[in-house]
């Protein structure tokens, strides 16, 4: 993993960003930079603020004050067309009630790229189709999306996103509802895209080791505004993790220069 | 997407609706054959068949027509602005304002187009109050709006219930046809038809960003559509297209609920196909509906919406089965 924070132009960089939601602060003065072709890891109790913090990065909503760049230009001033071009999100939660297949959803990503009265290409639907190949679901592309497991769905909105293709990802929880080695190999498939690509990626996650493995950066919210952010190996410590989870957690070395993180 | 079932779709349902037309214009009292139809249709000669054509029968089966697009197009928004399938062009109280003003009306002994402006102006009060009343800051959510919407309905259904129980037994009778949707003094007219015209031109606009919304506002914020503008623009469209449908007809139940139910069963999810397929289904189902409606106990006529059901319900019920049965394969 190379060492070059705030050398190469970011995808993303907020500046002196205040944060709060229903009178809680989540984060003060946090100035981040997310250069192309890494990840950024967000830890933090339940309730602290990660996927608020996650939505104001996608611009759903305000920050209290500060600023936040992405590209060359501030947020805000993006045409929300454009911006869903270079932002993509993976919400914690999907509710389908109207119905649809699998194959329908995963075109859903390619609505920004469309102009009006356009219908999606054969290049669209190749798009859509390589995505469900490859988080494993090609066979489920005519399947009802009410048919599906937990897991499926997870699977079908990685897919979604995939389909959009934006320069930075942003996933909240992207482990819901999928095992373990379906939780690692989708991050390592999303890793690896954003590494050919030179795109970013931003998760919210409860996963520790998982955001150990596969971040560069970490932002660790304390809550109250407070917050400890830096690369992976300086942010994540036992002790660190014990102050913010408010729970004695204990670091295991299991090979050198990796470890993971349990209770203890 | 493009696919061969979708087309197949449009056409037959194109082909439906000339065959509904058909059927429309030659039922009624004066019995005529489906070629009679045709020749009378341009017959240079004009004689009582063409003049019964021309001045009863086609404004009758227009207006059937289009009340039933605009229904069908007003539940296919509904369903996916309020996200709940048991949604319908009535379900904010829409109907009931119009039916309160409408019988009113009735009741002070008017008729014809006064009673029509009535429920139009009735409907659109109706829209007004149960905006104000849901908007909380600067915007509503779909819950409040569900609510309030339901809650309205509820008074109205009882303002009616004193006008009807409080009347003279005659106006009774035209307030019960009113309100159960009764086509035979309807006629369309040019504002209802240029409106539903431009309704579905803009909502074939919106058609992608629809398909995108039905997967939650959220998601669709995320991917670039306007959220709160296109929410608005779509809830004022289908109130509107809701209004224009009850000031033809009445209110007409039914087709606003099951019509795009039926056409999400056959496969039409994609708003680009359901909202066309939306406009020749809801039309030509209430265009059938209505010759059933003047024929089967002629020379008595039925109010319409007791037909919409009666021929609605097994239909829905087929489909519904036939579909559950296929998703198990």
């Amino acid at each position: 993993m190379s060492n070059d924070l705030g050398k190469t132009a970011p995808l993303l960089e907020t500046q002196s960003l205040s944060l709060s939601i229903a009178g809680r602060k989540i984060c003060t003065e946090l100035s981040l930079r997310v250069p192309a072709g890494q990840c950024l890891g967000i830890l933090g109790q339940n309730g602290t603020g990660k996927t608020t913090l996650l939505h104001t990065l996608m611009n759903l909503r305000s920050p209290d004050s500060g600023d936040i760049i992405l590209g060359d230009k501030p947020l805000k001033t993006w045409d929300p067309k454009s911006l869903a071009q270079q932002l993509g999100i993976l919400f914690q939660n999907t509710h389908d009630i109207m119905p649809a297949t699998v194959l329908e959803t995963a075109l859903i990503g390619r609505h920004p790229h469309l102009a009006d009265w356009q219908w999606e290409t054969k290049t669209d639907l190749a798009l859509a189709q390589q995505a469900l190949e490859e988080v494993g679901i090609a066979e489920l592309a005519n399947r009802e999306i009410a048919s599906l497991s937990g897991g499926e769905r997870q699977r079908l909105a990685i897919a979604t996103l995939l389909t959009q293709e934006p320069r930075l990802f942003l996933l909240d929880e992207p482990g819901n509802h999928l095992d373990i080695a379906f939780a690692l190999r989708s991050l390592q498939l999303l890793r690896a895209h954003i590494e050919r690509r030179q795109c970013a990626l931003i998760m919210a996650t409860h996963d520790i080791n998982l955001a150990a493995r596969y971040c560069e950066q970490i932002l660790l919210l304390y809550g109250e505004g407070k917050f400890a952010l830096g690369r992976c190996a300086d942010v994540l410590t036992a002790q660190n993790l014990s102050r913010a989870y408010d729970c004695e957690i204990r670091e295991f070395e299991i090979e050198k220069g990796r470890s993971v993180f349990f209770p203890a | 997407m493009i696919q061969r079932r979708h087309i197949v779709l449009l056409l037959s349902l194109l082909a439906l609706t000339l065959v509904s037309f058909l059927i429309s214009f030659s039922s009624g009292s004066a019995s005529l054959g489906f070629g009679e139809v045709i020749s009378q249709l341009f017959a240079p000669e004009p004689g009582l068949e063409q003049q019964i054509l021309y001045e009863l029968r086609i404004p009758r089966s227009i207006a059937a027509f289009v009340t039933g697009a605009m229904l069908a197009m007003s539940g296919v928004i509904m369903q996916v602005l309020l996200r709940n399938p048991l949604a319908d062009p009535y379900i904010l109280g829409i109907s009931g304002g119009s039916a309160v003003a409408a019988l009113s009306a009735i009741l002070l002994g008017f008729s014809g187009l006064w009673i029509s402006n009535a429920a139009f102006i009735g409907a659109l009060l109706a829209i007004f109050i149960v905006f104000g009343l849901a908007q909380s800051g600067r915007n509503w959510t779909a819950t409040r709006l569900l609510l309030t919407g339901v809650v309205m309905s509820a008074g109205w259904g009882a303002i009616i219930n004193v006008l009807l129980t409080t009347s003279a037994n005659n106006s009774v009778y035209s307030m019960l046809f009113w309100l159960m949707g009764d086509l035979s003094q309807s006629r369309a007219g040019i504002f209802n038809t240029a409106f539903l015209v431009i309704a579905f031109a803009l909502l074939m606009y919106y058609a992608r960003a629809l398909n995108v919304l039905s997967r939650g506002d959220m998601q669709a914020a995320a991917l670039g559509v306007n959220v709160s503008r296109l929410r608005l623009l779509l809830y004022l469209a289908s109130s509107v297209l809701t209004a224009c449908a009850v000031s033809i007809a009445g209110t007409i139940g039914f087709v606003g609920l099951v019509i795009p139910h039926m056409l999400r069963l056959l496969g039409a999810r994609d708003h680009r196909f359901l909202i066309p397929s939306a406009f020749l289904l809801g039309g030509s189902f209430l265009m059938i509906a209505d010759s059933f409606a003047r024929t089967v106990i002629a020379p008595t006529q039925l109010p319409v919406g007791v037909v919409t059901a009666i021929i609605g319900v097994p239909v829905f019920l087929i489909i519904l089965r036939h579909s559950s049965n296929r998703l198990r394969e």
